[in-house]
C-alpha cells in the first residue's frame, strides 16, 4: 500500500523548468562564432526562442533591440535562439528584422527540449547566478511593460 | 510457453503504433504554420459560414482557435 501511494509522487518529480531552477547551460553556433551560457553568467540573461514562422516575433524583434539598447550598459544581454529547420529561413527572417543582439542557431531542437518551451514564443529571464526568474510565452504589445517590469527588477536584484 | 507469453506481449506493444511517438513540439511546428496547412482557405468565408451555422442551432461556440496551427496565441 506504500509502494502504491510512493508510486503516485512519481509525476511530482519529473523535472519542470521553472522559475528558480537552474537554467541548463549550452553552446550553440551563433552568428560569429559560438555562443554559451555560462560565458554570461553575472549579466541577466533575456533568453528568447524564435523562429521564421512565429507571426508575433516579427513584432518582439523591434522591441528586443530596445530592451537591449535601453539595458545593455546595466548589465542586460539579450539571446535570441533561433529553431528553424532551415538555416536559410532564419537568415532571411534576419535581413528583414534585424537583431542588435546575440543570436543561436538551434536546428535540432535540444535547447527548447531542455527549457521545456510551451508555446512560440517563449522567453526566460535568468538572474546573473543562473537561476530562471522568470517564464513567458508568446509575444503581445499590451505584455511588454510587465515584461520590462520583470527586467528591471532583475537587474536592480544584481545591483547594477 | 514462454515464446507465445514473448509473442503476445510484443503484439501488445505494437497495438498502439505510431500514436506512441510525441506529437509536433511547440517549437517543430514550422510546417503546420504555412498558409497552405490552414484548416480554411478564406477566413471571412469561413466567419460568415460558421455565423449561418450558428443561427441556425441558435448557439455558438466549438468552431476552433484563430490564428494558425503555430501555437503561437
Amino acid at each position: 500500500m506504500k509502494l502504491f501511494y510512493s508510486l503516485l509522487l512519481v509525476p511530482a518529480l519529473s523535472f519542470a523548468l521553472e522559475a528558480g531552477k537552474p537554467a541548463p547551460d549550452f553552446t550553440l553556433p551563433g552568428a560569429s562564432g559560438d555562443v554559451k551560457l555560462s560565458d554570461f553568467k553575472g549579466k541577466v540573461v533575456y533568453l528568447d526562442f524564435w523562429a521564421s514562422w512565429c507571426g508575433p516575433c516579427h513584432k518582439s524583434f523591434p522591441w528586443m533591440n530596445e530592451m537591449q539598447s535601453k539595458y545593455g550598459s546595466k548589465g542586460l544581454q539579450i539571446i535570441g535562439v533561433n529553431v528553424d529547420q532551415k538555416r536559410e529561413d532564419a537568415d532571411k527572417f534576419l535581413s528583414q528584422v534585424p537583431a542588435k543582439f546575440a543570436i543561436a542557431f538551434d536546428a535540432k531542437g535540444a535547447t527548447p527540449k531542455a527549457y521545456d518551451v510551451k508555446g512560440m514564443p517563449s522567453a526566460l529571464l535568468i538572474d546573473a547566478a543562473g537561476n530562471v526568474q522568470y517564464i513567458h510565452a508568446g509575444f503581445k504589445e499590451e505584455e511588454t511593460a510587465s515584461v520590462e517590469a520583470h527586467i528591471k527588477q532583475a537587474l536592480e536584484k544584481a545591483g547594477k | 510457453m514462454p515464446l507465445k507469453l514473448v509473442t503476445a506481449l510484443c503484439i501488445l506493444a505494437f497495438l498502439e503504433g505510431c500514436a506512441s511517438f510525441p506529437g509536433a513540439q511547440p517549437w517543430e511546428r514550422g510546417n503546420l504554420a504555412k498558409p497552405i496547412m490552414s484548416l480554411d482557405t478564406d477566413s471571412l468565408d469561413s466567419r460568415f459560414v460558421t455565423h449561418i451555422y450558428d443561427s441556425k442551432e441558435s448557439s455558438s461556440g466549438g468552431m476552433g482557435v484563430g490564428g494558425g496551427g503555430c501555437g503561437c496565441n
